[in-house]
């Protein structure tokens, strides 16, 4: 392993330590993507071999199918505590983008955020992968989370590069960015008043290449969406079906993808250029991350 | 290499950095034309500044309000650049981003020259450990490129980091609006030979781990996962300095017990003999198994038997800087937290409170305010394990947590003594040469359903406390517990005999050293299982302290026999006059009940 890489990894575990340490109803966000699966991994590599914590996944159920086969199949050869949440009140009033009622933006807030705050917090039913019946079924656990987990890096977006290691989120999830704790010599803010939870960030430092290098040299499994099977097409960040859509290139596996980062190719295109819901006003992921998206 | 951007607000922080990535071809294509979109829409002139603030609110008020990281690349290696603001209001943010950082530019206007925050954010870089610092005079444009002005502000700069110990690598006239010396050399300031931003970022050298130093390893948590028929108990944790390797003797601080590692964990499990892990060094996130089933926790310091031991202590003169918007007071109380340890601590004096930005003292200090830094002396309430002068920075640096924030960081200078201190060290000496038994503690109180306890009755010389006593010992003997009767006066002629002599009464004459056997002998009964009853006249609480720094993790729980007590000590329980003996026993009965000292069958 590279002398970075593996400095990167050992921070993570680290930090991952620290939050299981500290934190008394701590879970781990799950997107399925490559960034959360390479948290996962390094949960797995800290606790050796076990992940003593639930996975929350926000499903809107506009999810491209193939990554929650993949969530489960991962879920039962992992032996993981999978819990998964949904606004289901704003699914069958059908406020979705798709179904035409609202915006994109909207539509994120509604699907994400919302049913994140509240699946976080307890307020709205938590569907939790019961081992032995081999299905979902409604969490008798309905205490708030107060430790969440997080895979962003400060590299995918400027809203991110603000974050801190730990970082306090008030009762309703809000983020003043102006008035963090501050943080140094691996003292992180693992106290917190009651009401508040606290927001972990493992990976701050790795970079989109990073995280290749790393599933390669690890042999993570990862979704398929990622690589090239044909088309000339391939997902570089994974959302929800009808608000993204995949780049135009050929890598056809990992060592593909790094060749392709490497070489400057995608320099000049943001990470989630193919994510539209970033787009629709000045900052969309910013308004989205104050109010508690991730 | 991670670097830090600092200096007074308004000095050209974020332009130089916003060069450093434009002139370096460091920028997502898209991004630069965003940015000169966006003033275009608003009718502001371009600046390289604005790459950085990606944020609304910081457009808004003009000001970098945290650290933002930057990801840059030169031909030598990687860096991520930290840009920390220099409003005064954002000092934390400044040292947040400064303490993640190798090394440092401090930024200086040529105009201005050096103010405030040029010397406060040179202070910190200096507390906070960092050690490589180039020093760039900004705005040279706007001061005709003058090697005069330059040289001026170097020569008063340099004065400044010298009276705090800290010396630039170099000084560097620069200009971020016309990138001169940011990443190609100046065509105006020829007389300026010592490269360029780039080159001395370039020439920073990364300080590899010294695995030479002493083995510390903070605990970090101690894990037991039973999932999957799991039965390994491993102690884990961050190597601070030095290695380890299976087969090692280490031992926990501040208790300083020992035992042998047996193994080294790591994942995936290892499919063969030689690809288990043998060794392990600094920064490397570990997990180790022992030999003997020790009592470790979060907060041990595990360290090499026959390294340099780590200094133990409850008192700690310091230097600390403060920021919370409350002072910090004396007599006031805070959470310490070191290495893994977090202990209640109180600031105990303060020797000087030095003003960052101007570096002159304040005269009988009575607290430290928001941005201060300051020489005291900090008092914890239980000892503390750390290192002064051993080459291993980290191992004396501390923060302090006041209403749940990090409100303060610190550097211990020194262990000092406590009225416990000759106590400890023999106890220190004890657990060191301690013969571990294969049957754990938790195994004991499992099989007796209880854990080892010292109930210790006290009051004054005329008081019904033996009687007290010696009922509560029949009580629990007929509930089957194990336990014994010992009166402290009881250990004086056969444990004490050196001590005592004819013509000495050796309860006043060697009062602490008698309490100290005692302890001792206590702490035996203790180990074994036992709930132990004691008798004591006139116990203080500098006494109970005493016995509670020989016990250590064991307990003691204070009866006051009598009504209220005539001493110091602080009881667990007041057993007056007025009630009945078998009442009084009854009660301490469900106290020891209440404090899990009993358990059910």
């Amino acid at each position: 392993m590279s002398a970075h890489l593996k400095r990167l990894e050992n921070t993570s575990v680290h930090i991952l330590r620290e939050a299981y340490a500290s934190f008394k109803s701590l879970a781990m966000l799950w997107s399925i993507g490559k960034d959360s699966t390479v948290l996962l991994w390094l949960a797995r590599k800290a606790f050796y071999g076990h992940v003593p914590f639930p996975l929350v996944h926000i499903d809107t159920h506009f999810k491209i199918p193939e990554m929650i086969e993949y969530r489960d199949r991962l879920t039962r050869e992992w032996g993981l505590i999978m819990v998964y949440g949904e606004n289901r009140a704003a699914l069958e009033a059908g406020e979705t983008f798709p179904d035409g009622k609202v915006d994109r933006l909207t539509c994120c807030r509604n699907l994400k955020t919302r049913a994140l705050a509240h699946t976080l917090d307890g307020s709205w039913p938590r569907f939790r992968f019961n081992h032995q019946a081999g299905r979902y079924e409604k969490d008798r656990n309905t205490d708030p989370y107060t430790g969440v987990i997080v895979g962003v890096r400060a590299d995918e977006e400027g809203s991110r590069s603000k974050e801190r290691y730990f970082s306090a989120r008030n009762r309703s999830a809000g983020w003043d960015i102006a008035d963090q704790p501050p943080e140094f010599w691996s003292f992180y803010k693992t106290d917190f008043a009651p009401g508040t939870h606290v927001r972990v960030h493992p990976l701050l430092d790795w970079t989109e290449l990073n995280i290749w290098e790393y599933i390669h040299q690890e042999r993570i499994p990862t979704v398929s969406l990622y690589y090239d099977q044909g088309s000339g097409r391939r997902y570089r960040s994974l959302g929800c079906q009808p608000c993204t859509s995949p780049i135009e290139s050929t890598a056809r596996d990992v060592p593909e993808i790094i060749e392709e980062l490497r070489s400057g190719k995608l320099a000049s295109v943001a990470e989630r250029s193919g994510r539209a819901q970033d787009k629709d006003d000045g900052g969309g992921l910013e308004s989205l991350r104050r109010e508690g998206y991730m | 290499m991670n670097i830090v951007i600092v200096g007074h607000v308004d000095h050209g922080k974020s332009t130089i950095i916003g060069r450093l990535l434009a002139d370096t071809g460091s920028l997502p294509e898209g991004k630069l034309e965003q940015v000169r979109d966006l003033c275009e829409r608003t009718s502001k002139p371009f600046e390289y500044a604005f790459l950085l603030d990606a944020l609304k609110d910081e457009q808004a008020q003009g000001i970098t309000i945290d650290a933002a990281r930057v990801f840059f690349k030169s031909p030598r290696r990687h860096y991520i650049i930290i840009d920390a603001p220099g409003h005064i209001e954002f000092l934390k943010n400044m040292i947040t981003g400064a303490a993640r950082a190798e090394a440092a530019l401090l930024v200086i206007d040529a105009r201005e020259g050096v103010r405030e925050n040029s010397r406060r954010h040179g202070y910190m870089l200096a507390m906070l450990g960092i050690r490589r610092v180039a020093v760039l005079v900004n705005k040279m444009d706007l001061v005709g490129h003058s090697r005069e002005v330059f040289e001026n502000i170097r020569k008063e700069y340099e004065a400044f980091l010298a009276g705090i110990g800290l010396e630039a690598d170099s000084f560097l006239p620069v200009s971020g609006m016309g990138g001169d010396n940011i990443a190609s050399p100046s065509g105006t300031m020829t007389w300026h030979t010592g490269g360029t931003v780039l080159d001395v970022l370039d020439g920073f050298s990364s300080s590899p781990p010294d695995d030479k130093l002493p083995f510390r390893l903070p605990v970090q948590d101690v894990y037991k996962f039973t999932r999957f028929g799991d039965d390994r108990r491993i102690i884990a944790g961050t190597i601070a300095s030095g290695q380890v390797r299976v087969g090692d003797r280490i031992g926990f601080y501040p208790s300083g017990k020992s035992t042998t590692v047996s193994g080294i964990e790591s994942f995936p499990a290892p499919t063969s003999d030689e690809d288990r892990v043998r060794v392990a060094s600094v920064g490397e996130p570990v997990g180790i198994t022992l030999s003997e089933q020790l009592y470790v926790t979060r907060g041990d310091l595990a360290v090499l038997q026959g390294q340099r031991s780590p200094t133990v202590a409850t008192r700690l003169k310091a230097s600390v800087f403060w920021l919370s918007r409350s002072p910090l007071k004396v007599g006031q109380e805070v959470l310490l937290r070191i290495g893994t340890a977090r202990v209640r601590a109180h600031l105990e004096s303060i020797s000087r409170v030095i003003d960052a930005a101007s570096l002159e003292g304040v005269s009988n200090p009575v607290e430290i305010a928001r941005h201060d830094v300051a020489e005291c002396v900090l008092h914890c309430a239980s000892p503390i394990a750390f290192d002064v002068d051993a080459g291993i920075p980290e191992m004396g640096r501390f923060v302090l947590i006041d209403n749940f924030e990090i409100s303060g960081g610190g550097i211990i200078r020194e262990g000092l003594p406590d009225e416990q201190s000759w106590v400890r060290s023999k106890v220190l000496q004890r657990n060191i040469k301690w013969e571990m038994s294969t049957i754990s503690l938790q195994a004991r109180a499992e099989r007796y359903c209880q854990a080892g306890t010292l109930v210790l009755v006290t009051g004054q010389a005329d008081s019904r406390k033996k009687d007290l006593a010696k009922a509560l010992e029949s009580h629990l003997f007929g509930l089957g517990r194990l336990t014994y009767y010992l009166g402290l006066g009881s250990v004086l002629y056969g444990v004490d005999a050196d001590l005592k002599t004819p013509e000495s009464d050796s309860r006043t004459e060697h009062r602490q050293e008698h309490l100290r056997r005692f302890a001792e002998v206590a702490h035996l009964f203790l180990d074994a299982g036992l709930i132990l009853v004691s008798t004591a006249t006139d116990l203080t609480q500098e006494d109970a302290n005493l016995i509670n720094a020989v016990l250590e993790d064991h307990r003691m729980l204070v009866i006051w026999s009598g009504d209220s007590p005539s001493t110091d000590v602080k009881p667990d329980l007041v057993a007056d006059r007025e009630t009945g003996l078998e009442t009084a026993v009854e009660r301490i009965r469900a106290l020891l009940q209440d404090q899990g000292v009993l358990y059910r069958a």
